[in-house]
Parts: C-alpha cells; structure tokens; sequence
C-alpha cells in the first residue's frame, strides 16, 4: 500500500496518529431525509469523511433492455467530487469508481426484497464531498439510511466498516495517513443482525490469522454503527413535535 | 384516542417485533420470529401484524381511485403517470368519449389531469385505468399536491372526518387519490390553508391527537382571515 515512510503510525503508547485507541471508531454523525426531491436520501460524516447519498425508485428501468422481470435493479453509483481531495479529481467514473458502483450495487442488492417490484430499478447516488479513507465502507452505510428512507423494503440495514494493518498491529477504521502508509486495509459491508457479510474486499497484505482479527473487530464495530443508524432514522421521526 | 399524546412505535428494516399475531403486510418471517421489512409503524389489526411504511412508492391496486397526469399520447391511448413505479395506458375504449384513431390529443393533452380508477394489475405490475364510471373524469384547472400515498388514510381520516373538515372550513373541492395525489380547487386563501394542513398531516401522520391539532390549525387560519 502507498509509500513506504518513516511515519510512525502508532507511537510508544501504543495510539494512533490521531489519538485513537486500535480498535476505536472515528467519530460518526448521521442525518437522514436530507434532500427534498429525491425519494430517500442521507448524510454522513465520518472522521473526515462527508458523504451525500440519495435513492431514486423503484422506477420502470430505462433503457428497457436492462430490466428483469422478475425482480428490480439496483443500480448504485460511486462518484467523487473534484474537491473531494488534495489534489483535484478528474470529474467522471474512473476505473476505482466504476468497481465500487459494481461492489456497493451487489452489496446492496443482497438486503432489498428486489422480487417486489419487477422490471424496476432502484437508482442509488453515492456522492463523496469530502475524503479521508474508507468512503465506500460510509457510502454503504449512508446508502443504506437512503434506502430506508425511500420506503424500500429491505431484510436488514446494511453497515460498511473497514480495519486494516498498520506498523504490524491490526486496527479498526483506517485514516488517511494510515491507509496510505499502512499495510492493509479490509473494508467490509455486514447485515447487523445475521452477520453475514455483503462485501469483503483486501488491499496489502495480511496473514489468515490477522485477516481473522480485522473482520471480527470490523463485526464488533458494525454493532456500534448499526445502533447510531437506527438512532438516525427514527430521529427523523421523532422530532416532530 | 382518549388523549394519547406522543409517537407511535417506530421500526426500521431488519428489527424483530416483538407483538404476537400472525404476520401480515410489509413484516418477514426468518427462523419463526417475525422481523419489519420497512423503516415504518406497527399496527396489530384483526390478529396480523402489519408494518406501515413511512415513505415509499404507491403500489396499485385493483379498484383503487387515482390522479394521475397525462404524459404521453399514442393513436389508441395516452399514458399516464400515476405516481407508481410503472405508467398506466389508458386505452381509448376505457373513456367515456367516442375517440377516433389518431384523434386522442383532442380529448386529453400532455399534463392534463385525470381522476381515474386502476381497473387491472397483474402480477408484472403492469397497470390499466379507465375513466369509464361514475365521478371519474378530467380534473380542470386547482391545484396538485403530492403527499406519501401511506399517508393517504391520515388526511381522509376515520370515516372521511378528515377530509370534511377541510373542506368546510376551507370551502375547497378537494379529491384525494389512493396514490398520495391530492387535487384541490377553491379560493386561493383557501388552497394555501388546505395545503398547509395536509403538509402538517404529512409531517405528524404517526403522531396521536392529530385530527383536533389539525381543527386547531384551520380554527386559527380562519380567524386570521376574518381579521383582516
């Protein structure tokens, strides 16, 4: 991963970069029903990620040749915005975008009841205003709220959380400066209640038994998130007086 | 409702429900226990539990009341959007006018409004309304609103209540389609009062009490107008 440094990402104390203990989550806020004129919509700040997403459908699938029918596509898009990071971003899918479009859309397709609605599509907006490591794991989580929001039916929300490898320790939510001159980053997308998980993918190097550690601190973790999720949604709901 | 006060229980998708019944509308059974497929309320009626969505599309039912807007003309039917995930044609056999082939833009134009009935639905969704029946017709010049079509039940409200008292406090035509449309035609003070209620429906649907916070409202908007 990234260039080798002498960054020392965990120093004698045995803390990170920015103060955080190995397995502890960089501090999360959600907001649900954020956009008026899409169906279902969400936002999601992250450490120092700030990511928009938005749910239009289920719609009749357009051009028509890309409908099923017996069941609705889910069709989600990855995008970052050219001010997202240091250095501008070429606008428009690249490469990196178009596999996270594909992973996330597989990953959310697992958890929408999709033989509902037939010859549909479920149009999902993922938009990163704002980067710091593992926005496609917060797009997850953000597009999951939208989903609900948007009143699709669903078997479960959906929790994206990412550990990784740094200085030979395995850790939980990688940063910026950790993910590029760490070792290994696991992102991960987990059904909270039956654990099972939608995406599992590895960048670096890890042995099987620190692969092992990473996915059972990311399934402890997605707990966490999943709880301030169900926070987010019915506060939209509670609120109102 | 002997002074409830608060929010109704509210469930997200994947939540086990704990009330017993048999399970009912928008719930799943996993391994015998019962889980909500919505981000919704629980509602137990008649020994089923259902959850009621909070947002979400309409979905078509067989006899239900609709508005729909006219998008598209073909020689033999226009199209119609009806807030559903699929448009319904609306075939000239099934309006109440003798239509020659190739002559349907003499009847109905792009954006005309109708108020129509879902005559079919078949299990791949595919829709067909008519106009041919009683009440059913173009709806011409007020004004369109768009509210979740769940939340259609909370503006009629027990045995219409709702929907009354809108209309004789305000003295607004007002026709509520099944698929969240509201049409609403009256004096123009009276159409931003009506409006202005149903957003606060909109917004309080799964609250309690609402239907004497909603007379409160219209008591106010009206004393306001004979003050000026």
């Amino acid at each position: 991963m990234g260039i080798k440094a002498d960054i020392k990402l965990i120093d004698d104390n045995g803390l990170r970069i920015d103060g955080r203990l190995p397995n502890q989550l960089r501090p999360i806020r959600m907001e649900v029903g954020v956009l008026e004129r899409a169906d279902g919509s969400a936002f999601i700040e992250w450490g120092g990620n700030k990511i928009v997403a938005a749910v239009y459908g289920p719609r009749e699938a357009y051009p028509k040749h890309v409908q099923e029918a017996e069941k609705a596509i889910v069709r989600a898009r990855y995008s970052m915005a050219p001010f997202s990071v240091d250095e501008r971003k070429r606008p428009g899918p690249d490469r990196r975008a178009i596999e996270l479009s594909k992973v996330i859309s597989e990953a959310l397709e697992s958890v929408i009841f999709v033989e509902k609605y037939p010859r549909t599509s479920i149009d999902v907006y993922i938009e990163v205003l704002q980067a710091d490591a593992g926005t496609r794991v917060a797009g997850i989580t953000a597009a999951s709220l939208a989903l609900a929001d948007a009143g699709i039916p669903m078997r479960d929300l959906i929790v994206g959380c990412a550990a990784g490898k740094i200085d030979g320790v395995v850790v939980l939510d990688l940063n910026k400066e950790e993910d590029n001159y760490g070792e290994a980053d696991v992102p991960m997308a987990i059904l909270p209640r039956t654990k099972e998980i939608a995406l599992l993918q590895m960048d670096g190097d890890m042995t099987y038994e620190e692969l092992k550690t990473a996915m059972d601190m990311a399934m402890e973790a997605a707990q966490k998130i999943y709880q301030m999720q169900v926070e987010a949604l019915k506060k939209k709901y509670l609120e109102v007086e | 409702m002997n002074e409830r006060k608060g929010v109704r229980k509210i469930v997200v998708p994947g939540e086990l429900i704990k009330e017993v019944g048999k399970p009912g509308n928008g719930v799943f059974v996993e391994n015998g226990k019962m889980y909500s497929a919505y981000l919704g309320i629980v509602e137990t009626r008649a020994g089923y539990v259902n959850v009621i969505p909070l947002s979400g599309c309409y979905i078509p039912k067989k006899g239900d009341k609709v508005i729909g807007k006219i998008i598209d003309i073909a020689p033999m039917n226009w199209v119609v959007d009806i807030n559903a995930p699929y448009y319904a044609p609306l075939h000239v056999n099934d309006v109440p006018w003798h239509v020659d082939f190739g002559y349907t833009a003499r009847y109905l134009s792009i954006g005309d409004v109708v108020l129509a009935k879902v005559s079919n639905v078949n299990e791949l969704g595919q829709v067909w309304i008519t106009l041919k029946e009683p009440g059913l017709r173009k709806l011409e010049g007020g004004h369109i609103i768009k509210i979740s079509p769940f939340k259609v039940p909370r503006v009629i409200g027990k045995g219409g209540s709702m929907i009354q008292m809108l209309k004789e406090y305000t003295g607004c035509r007002i026709y509520v389609g099944q698929n969240g449309m509201i049409w609403i035609s009256g004096s123009p003070e009276g159409m931003i009062t009506v409006i202005k209620a149903i957003r606060m429906i909109e917004n309080e649907a799964h609250t309690y009490g609402l239907t004497d916070r909603i007379k409160a409202f219209l008591e106010e908007e009206r004393g306001e107008e004979n003050g000026n």
